[in-house]
C-alpha cells in the first residue's frame, strides 16, 4: 500500500471545467448550481411573463379575439406552472439556497453536491418539454390545478407531458429539500449553534420541510391522475365511481404548503437584506425564528380553503376558517419585526432597499385580503374569481418576486464582485411597483363585481377597468428592461466592488467577492452575530 | 416626549377617521339582490375597515421609517444595537391574536345567518332518496321547510350552458325564473365536470360537481335580471358559460310558469 492519492488530485473540482462553460455544465459547486438556478429561472420568467402578457393582451376586450379558446387555456395553464414551478419555487429556493446555505453555515459545500447537481439539472428537460408539449398536440389546457375530470376530458398529450414535467419538478424539489436539511443540520461549522444562523437559514429548514412532507402528496396524486387518464382507472373519474372532490384534497394538500415555500425562503431573504440596508440588527431573532416554525406547522393544516364552494361540511369549512386566519399572527409578528428593524436605523435608500420595502406594502395588502378570503362567508363570493387572481398575485409576485429582484441587488457585488447601476434599479424599481399595483389592484374590484377567473371573454361592463389592469402589465413588462440593461452590461463593466461593498457581517460577505471555489481561503469564520450592527463598531472603538 | 406622544395619537386616529370614513362611503360592491347580500356587505364592510387600518398603518410606518432614518450624506456608522423588546413583541403577538380570533367568531355568525352551518345531508324526500349523499352549500331554511315550502328547481350543468328544470311543472327552461321574497331550494348536478353556480348580486356560488349531487338555497328580494356565471374552469368557452337568473313579482312568475307548464305524461 504505497501509494498515496493526493487528496487535490482526487477532488472532483479539479475536473470541472473553467469559465463560463462550467454553468453549463455538470458543475458540483453550490455557487455554480445556484446561479445555474437564477438564470435557468428567470429565462422561464421571461417564457411565463410572455404568456401573462398575451392574456393581459386577450383581455384589453371583451371578446375573446385575440387567440382562439382553447390556446387561451393552455397560456394561462402554462402562465401558471411555469411561473410557480420553473421561476419562483427552483429561484427561492434552489438559486438563493444553494448559494448562501453553505456559506451560512460555514461549510464549503452543500452535504450532497451530486444530489444538488442531479436536482438543478432536472429543471431545463422539463421545463423545455412543458413548453414543447403546445407543438405536439397543445399543452395542458386545465389549469394548473388540473382539476379532473376537465384534466381527464382534454387532449391527452399535453396533460401528461404536463404531469410528467410537473413530477419531475417535484422531484427536484424533494432532492434540494432534503439536501437543505442535511446541510443546515450536520454541516454546520463546528461552534456554530442553530440559535447563531442567519435567519434565511431558518426560513430554508422550515420551507425544506415543507417540501420534503407535501410535495409526495402531490406527486402521488398525479401519478393516480396519470392512471385515469392513460388506463382508464376510476380515481378521480366520476364516469368510473371516482371522486373528483378527493383529489381536490390531496392537490392543495401539496399546494397551499406550496405557497409557503414560495414565500417563506422569501421572509428569509428579506430579514438578510434589511439588517445590512438599515445598519440595524434584526428585531426579534427567536420570535422570527418561531413564527417561521409556526407558519410551518398551521400551513400544512389550512388546505380546505381552496375548497369552501366544493361542497365541504360546515365543521370542515370552520376549522380550516380558524387555521387559515391564525397565519396572520406568525407573518404578522414577523413584518412588525422588519418595520421595527427600520425603526432607528441609517437606512441606505438603494435598490435592494425599495424592493424590500416594496414587498413589506404589497405583502400586506395580500395579507390583508388572505384573511379576508380565509372567512368562509367572504370567500364564498369572490373564490374563483378575479379577487382571487389580484390576491395572490400580491403575494407572489408583489411578495416574492419583490424579493427575489431584491435580492438580486444585494447580492449582485457578491456573485460578481460588480455593483449594479443603482440609478436604472431605481427606474426598474418604480415602473414595476407602479406597473404592478396598477395591474393587480383593479382586479380586486372585478372579482367582487362578478368577473370570474381564466377567462377569455367577459361582461363589457368591465372592458375599461381590465385595460387599465393592461397596461399596468404593459408596464411591468417594460421594467424588466432597464433590469436586463443593468445586469448585463454591470456583469462586465460594473463598478468594482470590492469584498465587501454593503460592509454586511453574514458570512457570505467575509471572503472575497466572487468566492474562491472553496468558499474561503482558510478556515471558515465563525460568525455569532450574523446582525450585530451597531455593536461592532462599538466595540471597534 | 409629550409631543411625540401626540403627535402619534394624531396619526392613529387620522387613520382610524379615514379607514372609516373610507369604509363607510366607498362601495365596491354590487347591488344586493338576495337576503345573503346585505349580511355578506356587513361583513365585508367591517373586515374592509379593520384591512384599511392594517394597511394605511403599516405604509405609513415603513414610509415615514425611509424618510425620517435615510441616511445623510455625512453620516457614517451604524443604527442603534436595538435587538428585540420583548414587551412590543408580546403586544404584537396577542393583539393580531384576538383580532384574528373576534373575525372568525364574527365571520362564523355571519355564515350561520346565511344558514351556512345548516346540515344538509339527510332527509329530503322531495329531491332525493335518504342513502344519496348530498353535499350542502348554503340553505337558508331547515330541512322540513324546503320539503314543504321551497320552490325547488333541478340545476343541471354541462358544457357550456345550465339547464332548469322545474319539476311541479315539467318543463326546463334555460333561463332560471324565481318570483322575489320566495325561498328557492336548487339541486345541482353536472353532466360533465365541474362547474359553478355563481349571482355575484346574491354573494352566494357553489361548485357543480359531476357523481355528486349539491344543494344551494337563496331568497331572492329584488326584481331584476342579473347574471349566473359558471366560476369553475370548465373548457374553451368556460368565459361564456352564462344564463340569466329573472326575479320577478309573484303574479308574473305565475304568468311564465304556467305558459311554459307541460301537463304530466302518464305512462
Amino acid at each position: 500500500m504505497t501509494i498515496s492519492i493526493d487528496p487535490q488530485k482526487t477532488n472532483n473540482e479539479s475536473l470541472q471545467p473553467k469559465g463560463w462553460f462550467r454553468y453549463f455544465s455538470f458543475s458540483l459547486d453550490h455557487k455554480v448550481i445556484g446561479i445555474q438556478y437564477l438564470v435557468c429561472g428567470f429565462l422561464f420568467y421571461l417564457i411565463g411573463g410572455t404568456l401573462a402578457s398575451a392574456i393581459r393582451i386577450e383581455l384589453t376586450s371583451p371578446m375573446s379575439d385575440f387567440m382562439p379558446r382553447d390556446v387561451y387555456n393552455q397560456v394561462l395553464t402554462l402562465h401558471g406552472t411555469i411561473m410557480i414551478f420553473l421561476w419562483i419555487v427552483p429561484v427561492v429556493n434552489g438559486a438563493f439556497g444553494n448559494y448562501l446555505i453553505p456559506f451560512y453555515v460555514g461549510a464549503r459545500d452543500m452535504a450532497f453536491p451530486r444530489l444538488n447537481a442531479v436536482a438543478f439539472w432536472l429543471i431545463p428537460p422539463s421545463g423545455l418539454m412543458l413548453v414543447a408539449s403546445y407543438f405536439v398536440d397543445g399543452a395542458a389546457q386545465a389549469g394548473w390545478t388540473a382539476y379532473p375530470p376537465l384534466s381527464i376530458t382534454t387532449p391527452q398529450s399535453g396533460q401528461i407531458i404536463w404531469i410528467l414535467s410537473v413530477l419531475l419538478l417535484g422531484g427536484s424539489s424533494i432532492f434540494g429539500g432534503i439536501n437543505f436539511i442535511a446541510t443546515i443540520i450536520k454541516l454546520r461549522r463546528p461552534g456554530l449553534k442553530l440559535m447563531q444562523l442567519p435567519m434565511y437559514c431558518w426560513a430554508m429548514l422550515g420551507t425544506s420541510l415543507l417540501v420534503v412532507l407535501s410535495t409526495p402528496v402531490l406527486a402521488g396524486t398525479l401519478i393516480l391522475l396519470s392512471f385515469d387518464i392513460i388506463a382508464n382507472t376510476g380515481f378521480f373519474n366520476p364516469v368510473l365511481g371516482g371522486n373528483v372532490v378527493v383529489y381536490q384534497h390531496l392537490f392543495w394538500f401539496y399546494s397551499h404548503p406550496a405557497v409557503y415555500i414560495m414565500v417563506l425562503p422569501a421572509f428569509g431573504l428579506v430579514s438578510e437584506i434589511l439588517p445590512v440596508h438599515a445598519r440595524k440588527p434584526l428585531f426579534g431573532y427567536t420570535t422570527m425564528v418561531f413564527s417561521i416554525m409556526g407558519i410551518v406547522v398551521l400551513g400544512l393544516v389550512v388546505w380546505a380553503h381552496h375548497m369552501f364552494t366544493s361542497g365541504t361540511p360546515p365543521w370542515m369549512r370552520l376549522f380550516f376558517t380558524i387555521a387559515t386566519a391564525f397565519i396572520a399572527v406568525p407573518t404578522g409578528i414577523k413584518f412588525f419585526n422588519w418595520v421595527a428593524t427600520l425603526w432607528g436605523g441609517k437606512i441606505s435608500i438603494n435598490s435592494a432597499m425599495l424592493f424590500s420595502c416594496g414587498f413589506i406594502i404589497n405583502f400586506v395588502f395580500g395579507g390583508i385580503t388572505g384573511v379576508a378570503l380565509a372567512q368562509v362567508p367572504f370567500d364564498i363570493h369572490v373564490h374563483d374569481t378575479y379577487f382571487v387572481v389580484a390576491h395572490f398575485h400580491y403575494i407572489v409576485y408583489g411578495g416574492t418576486v419583490f424579493i427575489i429582484f431584491s435580492s438580486i441587488y444585494h447580492w449582485f457585488p457578491k456573485v460578481t464582485g460588480k455593483m449594479l447601476n443603482e440609478k436604472l434599479g431605481i427606474l426598474h424599481f418604480i415602473i414595476t411597483f407602479i406597473g404592478f399595483n396598477l395591474c393587480f389592484a383593479p382586479q380586486h374590484w372585478l372579482g367582487l363585481n362578478g368577473m370570474p377567473r381564466r377567462v377569455a371573454e367577459y361582461d363589457p361592463q368591465f372592458q375599461f377597468v381590465n385595460q387599465i389592469s393592461s397596461l399596468g402589465a404593459l408596464l411591468m413588462a417594460i421594467s424588466t428592461i432597464p433590469f436586463l440593461i443593468n445586469v448585463l452590461l454591470s456583469v462586465r463593466n460594473g463598478k468594482d466592488a470590492g469584498d465587501n461593498p454593503w460592509n454586511a457581517l453574514t458570512p457570505e460577505w467575509l471572503t472575497s467577492s466572487p468566492p474562491p471555489v472553496e468558499n474561503w481561503e482558510g478556515e471558515a469564520p465563525l460568525v455569532e452575530e450574523p446582525y450585530g450592527y451597531g455593536k461592532e463598531i462599538s466595540e471597534q472603538k | 416626549m409629550l409631543n411625540k406622544n401626540i403627535y402619534l395619537i394624531l396619526i392613529i386616529s387620522l387613520v382610524f377617521a379615514t379607514s372609516f370614513w373610507i369604509g363607510f362611503n366607498v362601495n365596491l360592491l354590487p347591488a344586493e339582490a338576495s337576503i345573503n347580500a346585505p349580511i355578506y356587505d356587513e361583513l365585508f364592510k367591517i373586515l374592509f375597515i379593520i384591512g384599511l387600518i392594517i394597511f394605511i398603518g403599516m405604509t405609513i410606518a415603513v414610509t415615514y421609517s425611509l424618510y425620517k432614518f435615510r441616511k445623510r450624506n455625512d453620516q457614517i456608522g451604524d443604527g442603534i444595537a436595538l435587538e428585540g423588546n420583548l414587551s412590543l413583541e408580546i403586544v404584537w403577538t396577542i393583539i393580531p391574536s384576538i383580532i384574528v380570533l373576534l373575525i372568525g367568531l364574527y365571520s362564523y355568525n355571519i355564515y350561520d345567518r346565511m344558514g351556512g352551518m345548516k346540515e344538509l345531508n339527510h332527509n329530503h324526500e322531495m329531491m332525493s332518496s335518504n342513502t344519496e349523499k348530498i353535499w350542502a352549500g348554503i340553505s337558508q331554511t331547515s330541512d322540513n321547510e324546503i320539503a314543504i315550502n321551497n320552490l325547488s328547481i333541478e340545476v343541471s350543468a354541462m358544457q357550456f350552458a345550465f339547464l332548469f328544470n322545474y319539476p311541479k311543472g315539467n318543463f326546463i327552461s334555460g333561463e332560471l325564473h324565481v318570483p322575489v321574497d320566495q325561498k328557492v331550494s336548487m339541486k345541482m348536478e353536472s353532466k360533465d365536470v365541474i362547474h359553478a353556480f355563481w349571482v355575484p348580486e346574491f354573494r352566494i356560488k357553489q361548485d357543480i360537481i359531476p357523481g355528486q349531487p349539491t344543494i344551494l338555497n337563496f331568497t331572492p328580494t329584488k326584481v331584476g335580471k342579473y347574471p349566473i356565471i359558471c366560476a369553475e374552469l370548465c373548457g374553451p368557452y368556460h368565459g361564456g358559460m352564462r344564463a340569466s337568473i329573472i326575479v320577478e313579482e309573484e303574479s308574473d312568475y305565475n304568468e311564465w310558469f304556467n305558459k311554459n307548464k307541460k301537463p304530466e305524461v302518464n305512462l
